[in-house]
């Protein structure tokens, strides 16, 4: 009995061999898609609906589905998929078992495996959003996407400026929230130290400053995209150092409702979230959150790859196609704040209003700034970013894709998001302190 | 005098008896009675929760490993993953060594493999190279393994505790290295993107046809060093009785550090092999908790490492279907399809008390005494 089974079962892994070599042949049935050339997306996503990033991808996608009147199965979800080569084999899956000719994964990490998936598989379409390579991967039928959210951080720095200058008006600060060189102190919990934390913390600080300009802000970061605990801890230790307002480029609700407690306390703290709404933690202290709309994208994706169109290669829009926005305003926003926020966002929908205007923010001169020039007075005067993609592991970096490099400074402004999708925005201006 | 005792003494109302002498079709029977017992409880979990017609769920759980060749295949990987970490701590276990540091003796291993792609990649040819590769990741793994043992073995430290310890020293390293090697991207993306040097040549069409060579040499050979070496039956001794193997004859310190150099060692190839013939990257999660569900394996199998297939099949097959309902039912998310797999397992595990153990129930007794 004993031996019986444990032939058979070497039997079986036997076969499986054999499977493999007979599979090789076979494995035409991704080909065999143009039979059905029905329109089927499969989204590869890092997380379910229980988290937020992740949740704001599935509403996006939903919408595009109701807009577009795609029924259930002709969007298939898999979820919770780790950034290994389990996201290339989920686009194997389906593109051979559920014949989806759309492949979209959500997480950074997910491009490496997308782009391995799209050299076997030039039929089908594959977009790896905040990815940054696909326009050199030498692969046509490959695309990243990401939105303008810097613009909507922009706004939301000007309801966190609108507000300290109201509580500086009122006399509400004490000696605690000032530093010595008497600016009021800001504090920003991130996740990484990567371009798009630093192009987001940026242009808050310079949408805050628009309003207010005499304000500090230290940077920390949580080494995590995602952590309660992590993120509540950090804002805690902003506040106790005496700061206003506390921003984040993180996912969870720990620093909103840290604000909300210590505001319960007598705290005078007030709290700028990301991707959700922070009412329901930090009814009291929250004031507004920056975030996308995702649902923008997937429709005009869908669609062009519906018709038959060639989707962007690059994507990357704001405010002008509404795929940004900030949540409905808070209570404790300062009086005028609505108005104020509707005509900055009319500025940056007319372009009168630039968010990386070069002549709104400075770098130390004494600095060796690669790639960037800057004159006696610390503003930038051009910048080389070069788009080239590297592998850093071995210390110096090594190409893997090569980019052109192109010339960023335009008509007197930082020209985020317009040479790749995914943010290159990389500097650090006078003002910010970046801890860890 | 005898009738009064029986009458003062108040029995329990069930009482558990050990039992060495169970037949095997009896034991196989009652594996069958758990598993379907098991679907029964599930079948009403997700009735009662999400109004779903059970049966069809089953059909889509099924469905993740053989919908297509393709999940076939990468299950079989998969299997072949899991069957090669519980062939690393069957010895270990066997000895009664509670070796639960498998996850971190497999990051290391798996590090040891990425450290050897990056640095050396570009400076040796491909066969030296992954030489290289596995002879690193099998001392790494071996050494993350015999430092508890040593400490065991001299100090009688508490092992579960220690190998428990070095998993989250492995993961921190990881952690730490993997943030150096990212650069200023968010994440390091695969190893050797662009020479793909140390990333497994294609067999038959798939670089973890490997894998699955490695690990079915792997089987036979640890089935015939646990049956019929000489090291073998030592293992065995020891973990029957430690007084016994010493009374034998046998060096104990020097069979447990022996042992787990095996064990680690085999843990660090299982590194090797997910690294280069699987994900070609490396991150904390690159030994996925398999290294604490091999244990299930290993121990359901009673150390059999044929009968180790077939567990690590099993549980595959779980996994993968509960991806796969997780995917196709919006009522039934990832939690959902965890508490389905988890009430399997629990069934299971929980058909070998009943393997083990007779239950006796009080008046049934009394009527047999009463026979007798």
């Amino acid at each position: 009995m004993k031996r019986l089974t444990a032939l058979f079962l070497a039997v079986v892994m036997v076969f499986c061999l054999a499977a493999c070599s007979s599979s090789n042949s076979g494995s035409s049935a991704g080909k065999d898609a143009d039979k059905a050339p029905a329109f089927k997306v499969g989204c590869i996503l890092v997380g379910d609906e229980t988290e937020g990033y992740t949740k704001a991808h599935i509403d996006g996608i939903e919408a595009a589905k109701k807009a577009l009147n795609l029924s259930d199965d002709q969007i298939v979800y898999r979820y919770f998929v780790e950034e290994s080569s389990a996201c290339y084999d989920t686009a194997v899956e389906l593109i051979n078992s559920n014949k989806c000719n759309l492949i979209l994964s959500n997480s950074y990490g997910h491009q490496d495996f997308m782009a391995q998936a799209a050299k076997e598989f030039p039929d089908v379409t594959f977009i790896a959003m905040t990815g940054d390579f696909a326009a050199i991967s030498g692969n046509a039928n490959m695309k990243n996407a990401f939105t303008e959210v810097y613009e909507s951080r922009y706004v939301s720095g000007v309801v966190a400026g609108m507000k300290i200058k109201e509580l500086v008006d009122a006399g509400k600060l004490t000696d605690k929230n000032y530093t010595a060189d008497g600016k009021v102190k800001v504090g920003y919990v991130g996740a990484f130290n990567y371009a798009e934390v630093v192009s987001g913390y940026t242009a808050f600080y310079l949408g805050l400053t628009s309003v207010y300009p005499d304000a500090a802000m230290t940077v920390d970061y949580t080494s995590s995209w995602f952590s309660v605990d992590k993120e509540a801890a950090m804002a805690e230790q902003f506040i106790a150092d005496g700061c206003v307002i506390i921003g984040q480029h993180a996912d969870s609700t720990g620093a909103p409702s840290a604000c909300q407690k210590a505001w319960e306390n007598g705290t005078v703290v007030y709290s700028v979230g990301y991707n959700v709404d922070m009412l329901n933690v930090a009814p009291d202290a929250a004031l507004t959150s920056a975030a996308n709309n995702w649902a923008v994208y997937y429709t005009y994706a869908f669609k062009a790859a519906m018709n038959g169109e060639t989707i962007k290669t690059d994507w990357a829009e704001g405010y002008d196609q509404d795929a940004v926005h900030i949540t409905p305003l808070g209570k404790s926003v300062a009086p005028g704040t609505q108005e104020k926020v509707d005509e900055v966002i009319n500025g940056l929908k007319n372009g009168s209003v630039k968010v990386f205007d070069v002549s709104t923010f400075t770098l130390d001169p004494s600095v060796q700034w690669c790639a960037c020039e800057v004159d006696a007075s610390g503003h930038l005067t051009s910048c080389k970013e070069d788009m080239s993609y590297f592998d850093y592991s071995t210390g110096a970096p090594q190409l893997v894709y090569q980019g052109e490099t192109y010339e960023v400074i335009e008509n007197g402004a930082f020209a985020e998001s317009k040479f790749r999708s995914a943010p290159y925005f990389n500097l650090r201006i006078d003002g910010i302190t970046e801890l860890g | 005098m005898g009738e009064s005792v029986k009458y003062a003494v108040k029995e329990p109302l069930v009482h558990i008896t050990r039992r060495t002498d169970i037949r095997s079709w009896k034991a196989w029977l009652i594996r069958v009675a758990s598993v379907v017992l098991a679907l029964i409880v599930n079948a009403l979990f997700i009735y009662s929760v999400t109004g779903l017609d059970p049966v069809k769920v089953y059909t889509v759980m099924i469905q993740g490993t053989f919908q297509s060749t393709y999940n076939f295949l990468t299950s079989m990987r998969d299997v072949a993953l899991l069957l090669c970490i519980a062939i690393a701590l069957a010895p270990a276990f066997k000895m009664r060594f509670w070796n639960i540091g498998a996850e971190g003796q497999v990051l290391m291993g798996g590090l040891a493999t990425a450290l050897v792609m990056i640095y050396l990649g570009n400076a040796m040819p491909p066969w030296l190279l992954m030489v290289t590769m596995f002879a690193a990741s099998i001392a790494a793994g071996a050494l993350w393994a015999v430092i508890p043992a040593i400490f065991k073995a001299k100090w009688k430290t508490n092992e579960t505790l220690f190998t428990l310890m070095m998993n989250y020293i492995a993961i921190n390293i990881v952690d730490c290295l993997t943030n150096i090697w990212r650069g200023s991207k968010s994440s390091m993306g695969q190893i050797n993107a662009n020479t793909q040097a140390g990333w497994f040549p294609r067999l038959l069409g798939y670089r973890f046809t490997i894998n699955i060579i490695i690990v079915l040499v792997l089987t036979v050979v640890m089935y015939i060093y646990l049956k019929y070496t000489k090291d073998g039956y030592e293992i065995a001794v020891i973990g029957e009785s430690e007084n016994t193997a010493r009374y034998a004859g046998i060096n104990v310190k020097r069979a447990i550090v022996r042992t787990l150099l095996i064990s680690g060692a085999i843990c660090g190839l299982a590194g090797c092999i997910t690294v280069a013939g699987k994900n070609q990257t490396i991150s904390v999660n690159t030994a996925g908790g398999y290294g604490f569900t091999a244990i299930i394996v290993a121990w359901l199998a009673k150390f059999n490492t044929f009968y180790m297939m077939l567990i690590a099949f099993i549980l595959i097959v779980l996994e993968k279907g509960a991806i796969q309902i997780a995917s196709a039912y919006t009522l039934l998310n990832d939690y959902a399809a965890d508490i389905i797999t988890g009430v399997i397992l629990f069934f299971i595990l929980g058909s070998e008390f009943f393997i083990n153990y007779r239950v006796v129930f009080r008046a049934r007794r009394d009527r047999e005494e009463e026979q007798a």
